[in-house]
């Protein structure tokens, strides 16, 4: 008991610090490779201290689901990420739930955030959690499909027991199955953090905007339990990634030493995906709302070859 | 248990749902009175069924109760069996909440209203309902079958002075009965080869049958049963006919009426025919998923409320139908265990769904008598004029959008787990239906959360649409006592999930001969697993006490930084124009505009604009928009068919001239064509 509270704590910090330092490093690689000089790697911090200091402005038409949106985004963002392997193995509350639990819980998230979007009364909040709602039910089928792969050759849908599999069969990612789902999932996880070409976290244009519209009316210490609870949600979601297709260097206890090297290679990972994410994201412009389902349909037809692959290979 | 006169229980819990009824049609004139004795004495009832049920399913043997009749071939025999008594159990559980919740109902009836009438339709059905999960006797499960489709019909035609309310009773009349003649012909088949019209008799009969027989009588069944399940493509009647009865009759009918029609293909398909073909379970699971997505796709376009909730009534019985047919194709591959879990995923969201499907209609109900509105489109704001009935369905909501760590969420789960399970330990080519199905039920329930994002955000949030919704008032205590009960059992049936499960022990064992709680709950009764601990485990209670544990870091980080009171009421932002109306808001057509763009291919949506202007289109005197979707099945299967029907009959017209003696002939001819058949066998 007081061990997983100790696990659950260290872990915690983790998510709360190391999510807002992704953004960080995402936003300045993007502004480097189209040679602008960007932000500092730890101005997000700077923006969350900022916004928590700061006093906000509550819709008069708003009712308590405005208020209750952030913490709900928040809190589900964190207990997926304490359900997830970060740098070791087995995750400290894996018993809670596997990957189906992760999908549903941030399912929860998105339930309220779209809720508060529609709270307001303000017709950018509408659209904001119409076009939500929409991409991420188009997502889940592809999304499930790949998870299917996964979990059949884990045997298992527990991320501990995904990420133990793995471990032990550390060359398992060049079968097709896994590339093919790897494929899947990445353009899922794109869509999901509402990065390019599916929604632009950086622009607040009327026609383009979906995660932005949805939280317009937010301001001060809300906000930033929005922001930070999405930048949870984003990391919890390259961890998967990271450590269920490339387990490397995940430690299996929870020693000091092991921990070290755990952090360090659990680091590199992430910076390593980043690059790919940012490569995407100066590459390519942002599609046009109608478009997104055929990204999409192309990742469910890669989950799709994934599973058929599972019995043929 | 055995101290507890089961029989007893069950026969007062039918006396008094039977009292409720004829003491509401005799004191008609308090109405006062006759509501409060009406009301009490069906509470008592669905007490009773629900102590006798419980009983009966922890004694985990059968009861039979039986009552002579003096009619040759018909004894009312009733068995509470374990399958039999969960369902009467579900039943009695969504009885009680509805009866409570009448109370208030019933207060805000028209006084012109026959109300006596209505309370005794009402009982019938409850009657009926009651005797049609716990018959022993195909004679008398067609009976009440029949009494439960009638006392059903006048209670849907109960507002007869809308139009569309009779013909959705019609609609709802011809189908259930295109249905019963085909569970006639089943019965009487079954009856012939078993040799006895006692569902003891028939346990097991349809093993010995030839696959042939053995199919035709499953889809004889299947098709009859599935026309009470809202399956698609037999589905029609439901959304007409359950948006049109009174609320809390419609929270009855589409949460446990529709069950009526998933009770009969669980007994066909596991305690009459023995083990149906490979392909009986394909279907069941194919019709499912048709059912699953087809529904939760026309509810996310509907701006009725009632209407939406009976579309998503197809989509639960389309999950639960999934959940059934991987049981039964499982079954087939001669693997009880994942059977077991693919049994308990369609039984426990059975009763979740019951549960949850009960309380949004009753909320609907509530909202439809405050505002006097079905559409969406006129309510909004509802949240603080009714802040109790907004919460209870937004409990009502995240359950049956399956979100964690309510109760929805668990059934779904363990349904993935079986699907998932399927495609795993199947080896044939059979197997790519399963995570076919699973990316179809996560779209399903990615989907309905849409739709009940749309329903609670449109109905309840923001700015009132209509004056009505603005002077909306509070439901009555008793309505919300009614729909409290159901909301916690929400909450307590997914925290509570490890203990619960336990409860469908006795009925794998009879359907299945396996016990799966012992494998179904796993460390300490803290997880839930599909089988194998290692297999994926979920702990809803955990995710509960951590989700409130977390919610202290945020408020910590509030209170080290954020300087208190400065929170300052301001307008939300109306682009500059003056001040947000309610036709700045988003509405509830616009939400799915998306979604029926992307779906265009099935929806077939019609526009049409039209704009009336003098000197240039820029300034327009008027604009008429109409926008329209294609209900699929009703143009492209049912019309032609009813067409051709309808020529085809009219060919007979000859015969009908209207002389008595001709009819008379027709019987006399009838008499002597089966009296030469008679002696002649």
């Amino acid at each position: 008991m007081t061990e997983t509270l100790a696990k659950s704590g260290f872990q915690l910090l983790l998510l709360l610090l190391v999510a807002p330092l992704v953004s960080g490093v995402i936003r300045t690689l993007k502004a480097r490779l189209q040679t602008r000089r960007g932000p500092d790697i730890l101005q997000p911090y700077r923006d969350l201290v900022k916004l928590l200091r700061k006093g906000m402005v509550i819709p008069d038409t708003a009712s308590w689901i405005f208020p209750a949106a952030p913490y709900v985004v928040f809190v589900t963002a964190a207990l997926v990420g304490l359900m997830t392997p970060m740098t070791a193995t087995d995750a400290p509350l894996s018993l809670f739930g596997g990957v189906l639990a992760v999908v549903y819980l941030l399912a929860l998230g998105r339930f309220f955030l779209a809720l508060s979007g529609l709270d307001t009364g303000s017709s950018f909040g509408g659209l904001g959690s119409s076009r939500e709602m929409t991409i991420s039910a188009i997502a889940e089928p592809a999304m499930m499909l790949a998870i299917f792969a996964v979990a059949l050759g884990a045997n298992s849908t527990n991320l501990s027991e995904m990420a133990r599999s793995a471990v032990s069969q550390s060359w398992r990612f060049l079968a097709p199955s896994q590339m093919l789902a790897f494929a899947a999932l990445f353009i899922v996880v794109i869509a999901e953090t509402g990065r390019i070409p599916v929604d632009n976290p950086a622009t607040h244009l009327e026609l383009t905007m979906i995660h932005e519209a949805m939280i317009l009316e937010y301001s001060g210490p809300y906000l930033a339990l929005i922001e930070w609870g999405a930048s949870i949600k984003q990391l919890v979601l390259m961890t998967l990634l990271v450590n269920t297709f490339f387990p490397f260097g995940l430690s299996s206890g929870w020693s000091v030493s092991e921990l070290g090297a755990g952090l360090f290679f659990y680091l590199l990972k992430l910076l390593l995906l980043s690059c790919c994410i940012v490569l995407v994201e100066t590459t390519n412009a942002k599609m046009r709302l109608f478009r997104v389902p055929e990204l999409l349909a192309v990742a469910f037809i890669l989950g799709a070859l994934a599973l058929i692959s599972t019995f043929l290979f | 248990m055995n101290q507890i006169p089961i029989s007893g229980l069950f026969l007062g819990g039918l006396t008094s749902y039977a009292a409720a009824g004829l003491f509401g049609l005799s004191a008609h004139r308090y109405r006062r009175a006759t509501r409060i004795v009406f009301c009490a004495f069906t509470c008592l009832g669905a007490l009773l069924e629900g102590i006798a049920s419980l009983a009966a399913l922890l004694n985990a043997s059968a009861t039979l109760i039986s009552i002579p009749s003096g009619i040759p071939f018909l004894q009312y025999t009733f068995r509470l069996d374990p399958v039999s008594s969960y369902f009467n159990l579900a039943f009695a559980v969504v009885s009680l909440a509805v009866s409570v919740y009448s109370l208030g109902y019933l207060d805000g009836f028209d006084v012109r209203k026959p109300l006596g009438i209505f309370c005794f339709f009402y009982s019938l059905l409850l009657v009926s309902l009651t005797a049609v999960f716990t018959a022993n006797n195909a004679f008398l499960f067609l009976i009440a079958w029949e009494v439960m489709a009638v006392s059903a019909y006048f209670l849907v035609c109960f507002d007869h002075e809308r139009d569309e309310n009779k013909s959705a009773g019609n609609l709802f009349f011809v189908m259930s009965h295109v249905g019963t003649g085909a569970l006639m012909a089943g019965f009487l088949l079954l009856g012939t080869w078993a040799g006895s019209l006692d569902f003891s008799a028939f346990h097991l009969a349809g093993a010995a049958l030839t696959p042939i027989r053995q199919g035709s009588l499953f889809l004889l069944f299947f098709f009859g049963f599935g026309v009470k399940a809202g399956m698609i493509p037999v589905h029609i009647w439901l959304p007409a006919a359950h948006p049109a009865a009174p609320g809390n009759v419609s929270a009855l009918m589409s949460a446990i009426l529709i069950k009526t029609g998933i009770y009969g293909i669980i007994r066909i398909s596991f305690d009459f025919l023995g083990l149906p073909p490979l392909w009986c379970g394909l279907l069941v699971l194919a019709a499912g998923t048709a059912s699953a997505i087809l529904g939760v796709l026309y509810a996310l376009i509907e701006p009725d409320l009632k209407r939406m909730l009976a579309y998503s009534t197809i989509e639960n019985a389309g999950i639960i139908l999934m959940a059934l047919g991987g049981s039964m194709v499982f079954r087939s591959y001669g693997r009880p265990a994942l059977a077991a879990v693919a049994l308990v995923a369609c039984l426990f969201h059975i009763f979740n769904h019951a549960v949850f499907k009960s309380l949004l209609f009753l909320s609907a109900g509530a909202v439809v008598h405050a505002t006097g509105s079905r559409n969406l489109e006129r309510m909004g704001g509802l949240i603080r004029p009714m802040p109790l009935t907004a919460l209870c369905f937004l409990v009502g909501a995240i359950a049956i959008s399956g979100l964690p760590p309510l109760n929805g969420f668990v059934s779904e789960w363990l349904t993935y787990q079986a699907l998932l399970g399927g495609f795993g330990s199947t080896l044939s080519l059979t197997r790519i239906v399963f995570p076919v199905a699973g990316s179809l039920l996560a779209l399903t329930g990615a989907l309905a959360a849409a739709c009940f994002v749309r329903a609670f955000g449109i109905g309840f949030l923001a700015l009132p649409r209509s004056p009505q919704a603005g002077h909306a008032h509070e439901a009555h205590p008793a309505m919300l006592a009614g729909m409290g009960m159901l909301a916690l059992l929400c909450i307590g049936l997914g925290l509570g999930a490890t203990v619960c499960l336990p409860i469908l022990d006795p009925l794998t064992n009879q359907l299945l001969g396996v016990g799966m709680s012992g494998n179904l709950v796993v460390h300490g009764g803290l997880a839930l697993s599909p089988g194998s601990p290692t297999g994926g485990t979920v702990a809803p209670a955990g995710i509960a006490g951590a989700l409130i544990l977390l919610a202290l870091v945020p408020w910590a980080l509030c209170a080290i930084w954020w300087r208190r009171g400065r929170k300052i009421p301001g307008p939300a932002w109306d682009c500059g124009l003056p001040g947000l109306t309610e036709y700045n808001e988003f509405t509830a057509t616009a939400f799915s505009k998306p979604l029926r763009m992307i779906f265009a291919a099935l929806y077939q949506p019609r526009r049409e604009i039209q704009t009336e202007f003098e000197v240039s289109a820029y300034y327009p005197t008027s604009v008429r928009f109409e926008s329209e979707v294609a209900p699929a099945f009703e143009t492209h299967f049912y019309s032609p068919l009813v067409e051709r029907i309808m020529a085809r009959a009219s060919r007979f017209r000859t015969i009908q001239a209207g002389g008595i003696h001709a009819y008379l002939a027709y019987i006399f001819i009838t008499l002597v064509v089966l009296l030469v058949f008679g002696v002649r066998s």
